[in-house]
């Protein structure tokens, strides 16, 4: 059977899995609704008080916050086999068990669970993003949506490599990962801002070693069609998610390289 | 029971706690470096975000940027002392029932539990503050970065007022953490609750924006509420934004707030457990 | 044509120590030490296929570590291994394709699902052509008597419905090789019955090659033509348990059953032990003929009944082990260290 074929129906179980505990569904994707909603709160209430933030107005700046929120809960909730990783597959010694199969392990490991409460953060992302778009009244070429969809497929990109690196430290180590989730979460709450504000050094990070601003900060300035603070050309703009996809790619190399150390040094 | 045992055996359920917590924090000597570097990660980002708010107003601001960044790494320093998490052992006792062997002493029972609690609220930052400080007060101005560095508190007495100030946050803390506790009891999804509280009470505790940044039409209701004891109250003593006179006031209010909570919480416990025995446990 | 080869096989582990206590973890952020564990220091064997297999040793002697290694998802430190001439660890997908393999603790089915799906999920991953799949699978379903239980999510189920359960699982892709670990642990006698039997009929009809690792030795004497024993690392017996008792002092036991408690003397014969009127004795068949020995004794005492059996398994590895200096204790510290070997 192909592979993907095998994914669908890994998606299918797990979403009537998820459907059996509907209470827990509900009130996770409630719990998540509101602890988002919160920050956007926040953000509404700095505007209120200052005005501006370094001359983006609140609309520019829910536009952000709209595409990363949606990029990331996307990314959450494809990744799940390997945010549980550690706990569920390593330390329980489960892996054994994919690695038994006569399967692709990564294949496998996306098909474990396709977390459906992450639509809290998703609801609230296309609410703002939403918003944002009818408060700056953009026009949307061809050529934009691209851009926007392509974004958001790099950033899922980008946030399934960084959860992929978690999972992949997590053959090294026992305790789970904080550090990790200073790039994820942290990076949502970069992204949720335009780059552009940040010191030299951290936009650098976030530029070339986690390619943040390639799929959320420059194709959102190119469709806002207004010129870049940071002086960043239109095509440059463009092409940037790719940066998202080629991140992802290097993490799944590293996995690939955990799966060899594991087997070598057997848990 | 004599009230001497009682005491030892709370002491004791302290130290535990914080003992084990001390060792799993050290042994994991790679997730406790991560965690401070995140920390620091999270502070930067803040003030930088702050930073971009107040660079373009020239208006009169209830915070000074400068409060506002010593705020921040505040805040990074003492994050565990909010009630984010809940005792696993406790949550396991609830969960698997074995709770109900304490239905003879409801009260005893929250007294112990609510020095666990203390331990839990108090281990990650007793040892995470003293490399934030040093960071955030010292490595920050050696570097240049005067601008970002944390001031120390404007008098003796304010620092001295803070400290006072941070002990009543900590117990206000246990109680609400003491609330999500009983919850676990009162029903069974009061997981639900659990999730959604630690977010609302964060909010409310102005660890995200800082109180006074809110919209004035807002000022009343949050200057009442019991959750600005956890952060608002004593780091705006510590920045020196709530002046001395105006520090006792707002620390008899930390005071108020805790008295509630723990009764509220002494008392959801005795009826819950009562509770327990008409179901059967 | 042999099936598996395995040649000097050895794994060595690296693990770190750590001191107890708090004054340990504060000297833990500073200095981490290792320490080389062998789990396998050359061990040798070679399976023809349709053998039936019983892989025994202690705790922490390396017998899980075999079982890793051979399934593919342990790579040895050095040696040789060849199964279905493929190297295990080398061509993984296409080797397990081939193999089935069963804990006895876990499951490999998906826990709120009903076993139907669990079987049919398996099919998608092992690309099981369906005509085959439905044959496979209606076939082990009713030798294992699981029509009943099919729609039953597997969370529902007692041990002994989903060992069985379990092995269908294993099945349904039609491996050549058939690796159990533990399969009998926990479980009521009826459900080991029925799962012995399960095995020794798919080895004698289908002539699938199974790998038995156990504790149990009433499993072993129901089902395995060799035995092959594991201590410390090395293969210190493999053969027939006829040639096992063999190779022990041959030491033959009698059950005695008397009339009476008489003071029981005997040369020739020792007293292994005693319940009121039976009397377990021991003799060497070398030193006095079986006969002989109960003619003697039936002439001296009043016998009501008597039986005549071979030593327990349990006491020839036991002895096995006392033979090979293999302490019991050190390969209990190994799994202490939170190996599993």
């Amino acid at each position: 059977m192909n592979s993907w074929t095998m994914y669908w129906r890994f998606v299918l179980i797990s979403i009537r899995a998820q459907m059996q505990y509907r209470t827990s569904f509900l009130l996770s994707a409630f719990a998540q609704l509101a602890a988002t909603g919160i920050e956007i709160a926040g953000i509404w209430a700095l505007f209120a008080r200052f005005g501006s933030l370094d001359n983006w107005s609140l609309a520019e700046v829910c536009l952000f916050y709209g595409v990363v929120n949606v990029t990331f809960s996307l990314a959450d909730a494809l990744s799940t086999g390997f945010d549980v990783f550690g706990p569920r597959f390593v330390r329980t010694g489960n892996f054994d068990r994919l690695l038994l199969r006569p399967r692709n392990t990564v294949l496998q490991l996306l098909g474990h669970e396709l977390a459906l409460r992450r639509v809290g953060r998703l609801i609230q992302g296309v609410v703002v993003f939403t918003w944002a778009c009818m408060e700056l009244q953009l026009e949307w070429s061809p050529g934009d949506i691209g851009l926007l969809l392509f974004a958001v497929g790099g950033g899922i990109g980008l946030f399934f490599g960084l959860i992929v690196c978690q999972a992949t430290l997590s053959f090294w180590t026992v305790e789970s990962l904080e550090i990790m989730n200073t790039m994820t979460y942290g990076g949502v709450q970069t992204a949720q801002y335009p780059m552009d504000i940040y010191q030299p050094w951290f936009r650098k990070f976030f530029t070339y070693i986690i390619p943040l601003a390639c799929v959320s900060y420059f194709p959102i300035v190119n469709i806002l069609h207004i010129s870049d603070p940071l002086g960043s050309p239109a095509w440059l703009q463009s092409i940037s998610p790719a940066a998202g996809i080629i991140f992802l790619f290097f993490s799944l190399a590293l996995f690939q390289f955990g799966v060899r150390h594991y087997t070598s040094t057997g848990n | 029971m004599s009230k001497t045992t009682n005491i030892f055996e709370l002491l004791r359920a302290y130290f535990a706690v914080i003992s084990a917590r001390y060792r799993t924090l050290l042994q994991y000597r790679a997730a406790a470096f991560a965690g401070f570097v995140t920390q620091l990660f999270w502070g930067a980002i803040r003030i930088m975000i702050f930073a971009a708010f107040y660079a373009v107003t020239s208006d009169e601001q209830p915070m000074s940027f400068t409060m506002v960044v010593s705020y921040v790494w505040l805040g990074q320093a003492l994050l565990g002392i909010l009630p984010w998490n809940i005792d696993t052992e406790i949550a396991e006792m609830i969960r698997s029932g074995s709770v109900s062997y304490e239905l003879a002493r409801p009260l005893d029972l929250y007294n112990f539990w609510f020095c666990r609690t203390i331990a839990l609220r108090t281990a990650t930052t007793t040892l995470r503050c003293v490399p934030m400080f040093i960071v955030a007060v010292l490595l920050l101005p050696a570097l240049g970065l005067d601008g970002w560095a944390m001031q120390l508190p404007p008098t003796w007495t304010a620092l001295l007022l803070f400290l006072v100030s941070i002990f009543c946050a900590v117990m206000l803390a246990s109680a609400l953490t003491m609330l999500m506790h009983v919850a676990l009891i009162w029903t069974l999804s009061g997981e639900g609750l659990n999730r959604i509280m630690p977010s609302l009470v964060t909010v409310l505790s102005g660890n995200i924006v800082p109180l006074p940044l809110f919209p004035d039409w807002l000022q009343p209701f949050l200057n009442f509420q019991p959750f600005r004891g956890l952060v608002d109250v004593p780091f705006r003593i510590y920045v020196g934004d709530i002046s001395v006179a105006a520090a006792f006031p707002d620390i008899l209010q930390q005071v108020f707030w805790i008295v509630v909570i723990v009764l509220l919480g002494r008392w959801l416990l005795t009826r819950s457990m009562a509770t327990m025995v008409v179901q059967g446990g | 044509m042999p099936q598996i080869i395995v040649e000097d096989l050895v794994k060595t582990f690296q693990v770190a120590e750590r001191t107890p206590g708090l004054a340990g973890a504060f000297r833990g952020l500073v200095k981490r030490s290792y320490r080389s564990i062998q789990a396998l220091a050359g061990i040798n064997f070679v399976l023809q296929p349709g053998e039936l297999v019983g892989y025994i040793g202690p705790n922490g002697a390396g017998k899980s570590t075999t079982v890793k290694i051979l399934s593919g998802i342990l790579v040895p430190t050095s040696g040789r291994c060849e199964i279905n001439g493929l190297t295990p660890w080398l061509d993984r997908q296409r080797h397990v394709a081939d193999i089935g393999v069963v804990f006895g603790q876990r499951t490999q089915l998906w826990w709120d699902l009903p076993v139907i799906e669990s079987f049919d999920l398996l099919r998608d991953i092992y690309r099981i052509p369906a005509g085959r799949y439905e044959k496979s699978r209606d076939e082990l379903i009713d030798i294992l008597d699981l029509a009943v239980l099919l729609d039953m999510p597997v969370r529902q189920l007692s041990l002994g419905q989903r060992m069985r359960c379990d092995l269908v699982a294993s099945l349904l892709h039609r491996p050549s090789i058939l690796f159990l670990d533990e399969p009998t642990i926990g479980l009521d006698a009826v459900s080991k019955l029925a799962v012995r039997e399960f095995i020794k009929r798919i080895n004698r009809e289908e002539g699938i090659t199974v790998i038995l690792t156990t504790h149990d030795m009433d499993d072993i004497e129901a089902l395995c033509d060799r035995i092959v024993v594991i201590g410390n690392g090395v293969i210190v017996s493999d053969g027939t348990l006829a040639n096992l008792r063999h190779k022990l002092r041959g030491e033959r036991r009698l059950k005695i059953e008397f009339e009476g408690e008489p003071e029981f003397n005997e040369p020739d014969v020792r007293i292994v032990s005693r319940e009121g009127r039976v009397l377990h004795l021991a003799y060497y068949p070398q030193a006095v003929a079986a006969t002989e020995l109960i003619a003697r004794i039936t002439a001296r005492y009043r016998v009501k009944d008597f039986l005549m059996e071979h030593p327990p398994i349990e006491e020839l590895i036991a002895q096995l082990y006392r033979d090979n200096d293999i302490d019991q204790s050190a390969a209990r510290t190994r799994r202490q260290t939170g190996l599993q070997a």
